[in-house]
This record gives C-alpha cells, sequence and structure tokens, in this order.
C-alpha cells in the first residue's frame, strides 16, 4: 500500500512533535525526577501530585490551562510574543508543548524510581575521591540510571505521538502544522465516505506504537542486563 | 597528617550519635575505633570525612580546620563496609576515577594515570583485574580495589568503614595483615572502624573504644584490653566473670577468697564487682588453697589448643568460665562432672557506680 501525501504529511509531523516535545521535556525531567529522587522537603507531597496531573485531568484541561497560560493573551505568552515575537498557539511549536506536558509524568516516574535505586554509597565514594556534584551525576547517577532514562524517553515519546486533547484545544488541528496522526484519523471520521482511509491511518498508528514499543523493549532490556550483570 | 576531633556533637533526631567527643589521631597511626552498633564510630568516621556535618565541634587536619569543607575537597581517602566499587566501570576506571574528575589544569596526562592505576593494582595485586568489571571478583579483591580507588588520589587521611565486615572469617584474617603490612609501607593516617575486638587489638596501634557515643578508653591494643578503664570496656573486650565481692580494708573477698585491693583502704564492708578474665582463673584439680572456690565443671569444649570450662560453684552458684591449654588440662586429670576448685589469679574490682579501681 503507497501512502499519500497527506498521509505522509501526517506521519511526518507525529513524528517531528513527539520527538520535540521528548527533546524538550527531557532536561526538566531528569532535574526533577533527581530532585524527587534525592531531597525530602515540605510539601514533596503536593509537588508530586502536582507533576502527576497530566496523568489524571481530562487532556482538554490542559490545554485550555496552556491557552490561558502561553497564549497570545495569556500571562506568560503575552511576554514570550512581546519580547521574543514568539507565539506557540496554532503551531507545531504550540503542539509539542501540548503532548510535551502531557508526557511529562511519565518520563519523570520511570526516571525516579531508576535514580532512587542506585546507591547513595556509591555518590558518597565518588565525592570522597574529589568529584563534584555534577560530576557524580554525570557519571555516576546517570549511568547507573539509564534503563529507566530510556524507558521513560520511549514511554513519553509514545505518548506524545499518542496525544490528542491537549494538542487539538491548544494548537487546535491544522493540516500540515499541527494535525498529527490522532488528529487527522479524528477528522478522516468526522467526514462522511472516509472510513477507508481511516482504517489505513488507524493501521499506520498501530505499526508505529509497536515498533517504538519493540524498539524500548529491546533497549531497555540490553542495557538492564549489561548493569545486572554487573551487580552482586 | 594528624587529625583532630574537637567536642564534636551529633544528633539525628532525638538519638544522640556522638556525644561531645575530643580525639587525636596521631600521624602515622592506625587507629581502631571499636564499640557496638549504634555506638557512634561510624558516624564519628563519616564527620571526619565530610560525609556529615556535626552539630557543634570542630575538625581540624593538621592544625587546619576542615570543618566546612566539602567532603570532595578534604582531601580523605574512604573504604566503604561494601565497597562501593562503580558497577558500570571496569576495576581500571574505578581506580582511576578521582584522577580522572580532576579539573583539566590539575589532571594528570594519560600515560601518568596508566602508570599510576598500574602501580597502585600491583601494590594490592590485582594488576591481572584491570579490564574486569567488580562483578568478575570476589568480596577480599573488591575491597582490595576499592582501598587502591581511595589511594589513588593520594589521601592525607584513610578512613575505613568496617571494610572487612561482609567478608567470610578466613578472608578477614588473611586481609587485616594484609592491611597491617600495607600501613607499614605507607603510613598515611588511618582510622577505621570496627565492632569485632579481635580485629582491633590486631591491626591497630591504638584503639578507641565507644559506647552510646562517648569515648569509653582510648590507648594502645595492650593498655585498653589488660587495664580496661571500665566495665563496659571490659565486657566488650572478650569474655568476662564478674564476682561479687566485699571490700574491707584494702581486701576483697569473694567468698572465701581474699584478694588484695589496696585502693579500697579507707572501705569497710562496702560492695564491689571484681572483674576476671577466663584465662585469669586457675583451676585445681585438689584443694591446695584455703581460698578457692569449690565448684563443679558443667561443660567442657575444645577448642584447637584450648579448654573451656564452664563451672558452678557449689556454695554461690555462680556459673564461672575458664579457660587453659589442652594439655594443661589433661595433666589435671578432670572431666565433666569432676569435683574442682577454682582461684582468680588476677582481677580488677569496681565499685557497682562504676568508679574504677586496679586489684
Amino acid at each position: 500500500m503507497t501512502l499519500s501525501p497527506a498521509e505522509w504529511e501526517a506521519i511526518r509531523l507525529s513524528l517531528l512533535i513527539g520527538l520535540a516535545a521528548v527533546a524538550w521535556i527531557l532536561p526538566p525531567g531528569i532535574a526533577v525526577a533527581w530532585w524527587l529522587a534525592r531531597h525530602e522537603f515540605r510539601g514533596k507531597a503536593i509537588v508530586d501530585g502536582l507533576i502527576h496531573l497530566p496523568l489524571v485531568l481530562p487532556p482538554v484541561v490542559v490545554g485550555y490551562l496552556l491557552l490561558v497560560a502561553l497564549g497570545r493573551q495569556g500571562v506568560i505568552g503575552q511576554w514570550l510574543y512581546s519580547t521574543l515575537g514568539i507565539s506557540l498557539p496554532f503551531t507545531w511549536q504550540g503542539a509539542a508543548v501540548a503532548s510535551g506536558v502531557m508526557a511529562f509524568p511519565l518520563l519523570v516516574r520511570a526516571l525516579r524510581l531508576s535514580l532512587e535505586a542506585v546507591d547513595p554509597k556509591l555518590e558518597a565514594a565518588a565525592s570522597t575521591l574529589g568529584a563534584s556534584r555534577w560530576r557524580i551525576f554525570t557519571t555516576i547517577t546517570l549511568p547507573l540510571a539509564v534503563p529507566g532514562l530510556l524507558t521513560g524517553t520511549v514511554l513519553a515519546f509514545a505518548r506524545a505521538l499518542s496525544e490528542f486533547g491537549a494538542t487539538i484545544t491548544f494548537a487546535s488541528n491544522i493540516p500540515g502544522e499541527t494535525r498529527t496522526l490522532p488528529l487527522a484519523l479524528y477528522t478522516l471520521i468526522q467526514t462522511p465516505g472516509q472510513e477507508a482511509t481511516a482504517a489505513r491511518l488507524c493501521i499506520i498508528a498501530i505499526v508505529i506504537a509497536l515498533l517504538s514499543l519493540i524498539a524500548s523493549e529491546w533497549l531497555a532490556r540490553r542495557t538492564r542486563q549489561r548493569l545486572q550483570e554487573r551487580d552482586g | 597528617m594528624s587529625i583532630e576531633i574537637d567536642h564534636v556533637n551529633k544528633h539525628f533526631r532525638d538519638f544522640v550519635a556522638v556525644d561531645n567527643v575530643s580525639l587525636t589521631f596521631n600521624e602515622g597511626e592506625l587507629t581502631a575505633l571499636l564499640g557496638p552498633s549504634g555506638s557512634g564510630k561510624t558516624t564519628l568516621l563519616r564527620i571526619i570525612a565530610g560525609l556529615e556535618q556535626p552539630d557543634t565541634g570542630r575538625i581540624r587536619f593538621h592544625g587546619e580546620d576542615t570543618t566546612d569543607k566539602h567532603v570532595s575537597q578534604r582531601g580523605v581517602g574512604f573504604v566503604f563496609q561494601h565497597y562501593a566499587l562503580f558497577k558500570h566501570m571496569t576495576v581500571f576506571q574505578n581506580v582511576a576515577y578521582g584522577l580522572t574528575v580532576r579539573p583539566r589544569q590539575s589532571r594528570p596526562s594519560k600515560a601518568d594515570i596508566n602508570a599510576k592505576v598500574m602501580h597502585l593494582l600491583e601494590l594490592v595485586q590485582l594488576d591481572w583485574t584491570a579490564h574486569r568489571y567488580p562483578h568478575q571478583l570476589s568480596g577480599g579483591q573488591r575491597q582490595r580495589i576499592a582501598l587502591a580507588r581511595a589511594l589513588a588520589v593520594e589521601p592525607k587521611v584513610l578512613l575505613l568503614d568496617e571494610p572487612f565486615g561482609a567478608l567470610d572469617a578466613k578472608v578477614r584474617a588473611e586481609l587485616r595483615r594484609w592491611l597491617r603490612r600495607l600501613h607499614d609501607d605507607i603510613h598515611v593516617t588511618s582510622v577505621f572502624v570496627t565492632h569485632d575486638q579481635e580485629e582491633a587489638l590486631e591491626v591497630s596501634d591504638r584503639v578507641v573504644v565507644m559506647n552510646k557515643g562517648r569515648v569509653e578508653q582510648d590507648g594502645s591494643p595492650e593498655q585498653v584490653y589488660d587495664t580496661p578503664a571500665n566495665p563496659f570496656v571490659y565486657r566488650f573486650l572478650g569474655n568476662v566473670n564478674l564476682f561479687h565481692a566485699r571490700l574491707h580494708d584494702g581486701v576483697a573477698r569473694i567468698g572465701d577468697i581474699q584478694l588484695p585491693a589496696p585502693e579500697f583502704h579507707g572501705y569497710h564492708n562496702e560492695r564491689g564487682e571484681a572483674y576476671v578474665r577466663p584465662h585469669e582463673i586457675e583451676v585445681l584439680a585438689t584443694r591446695q588453697h584455703d581460698d578457692a572456690l569449690h565448684s563443679q565443671i558443667e561443660l567442657v569444649s575444645v577448642i584447637g589448643p584450648t579448654v573451656r570450662l564452664e563451672l558452678r560453684t557449689n556454695n554461690t552458684e555462680t556459673l564461672v568460665h575458664a579457660e587453659l591449654s589442652k594439655h594443661h588440662f589433661h595433666s589435671l586429670g578432670l572431666k565433666q562432672g569432676s569435683d574442682a576448685w577454682i582461684r582468680p589469679t588476677h582481677s580488677r574490682i569496681f565499685l557497682p557506680d562504676e568508679r574504677v579501681a586496679n586489684g
């Protein structure tokens, strides 16, 4: 089966937005996961709850909140537009922001578990050997948490690919800009007589999701095996 | 480099871990911090390293105050009980770690690092493991690698936290002799934490006995074993028999036995406790002295060349442990169930409130 230009466009956009979403949430995700894994502080439960909110909130609510915050009239959006000339709503970057926010908790959860499993004694040993905190993090903590980092990244990527509600609310459904696979599929279903095309897109979505899951499983298993062999 | 601990206190919530401890560790000495678990010895070690901050008090290295220096700047080598080797790195990378994380301007060249790491691996007799991973080594080998890693940064002081605690008895004995020889070669000021009195007495130049966050005694291995400062040290360093005694005019009375106790001269019929080590109990087959306690042998256990006896005295029903050589025991012709007479050859008498005196 050959794909139509519109289908290619949807696939390209989905991958682009998924990758961009993962790319921007990785640095804050790693920082937040490390902070939660290694620090005890008052109100930790509240911070934890806030981070997990996108998992349980209706995605439309997240999209709406993003619009309030980052829209042209929004609190941050206004500043972004007037000083940097950036406007996020109705752009593919905006879609990446929305799907990134939705994927954030999945990344943090997986990574945090892995970071918590790293023995603090190894970090203490590194610090007695003269390593700075940053150096310890990059040479000891993070390499030992790679399985969680991989799992979290792939989960987040898959979540970003399938994101619908927040994206359509915040970035709308613009062909060639924000119409990712789920949005294209939704549009087709709304159009009478497009059932066959919709089915094709459906299959494509399943294939992409399966491929990324298999790839992640393979990667995670390989690194976990490498680390586990060195356990004990 | 000497280490000075000046009135250090540390508590965790309402648990007092270190209670106003002042100590000096001399340059080049190997000192054992000995105590039961919860005695504060590991906390004190971690405070010296900078892994914990004291609530109050100062730490000085060779007179220089290091209390507020970050652990990475203190120049200490630290060896953990469970090795704490970096499992994602080879043995070589582990030992080289302290050198490779140095800022570029003070980092040795690759060739220098290589030479140094290989030299250290030879020192710990494990140069053939350079390209292996820690999981491929035995516990004793891992602990030697951990030591090589700590020595790579040329620490001013070497701190070891129960370094042999996770190893089996034979390897432990081998490794502590090896550590003793290594220390004689490199002479870096070293402090090691242990709860094993035998280990402390065998390896160290000096033993600091701790209990409940406080220093109970500080002295040479011989001093703490032969002249314990108080009943705690007596009990902690080996087995001991306790006899209730009456102190009267410079004499301690245990049943019919009279022991000289000149330091209790002014006392009249005061209660005291006499501490006697098992090897300081003389066992006799016949009543040769008036001042011997009649007793019965309840248990005989032969441990290699020594014999341990459990005896029960006839009049006070006290259980007494005695230790003598197998040869001597056989010459007495005694066996389980026999009558025997015992008398302490040496004792140390404390008043019940732990005030100290010699006997």
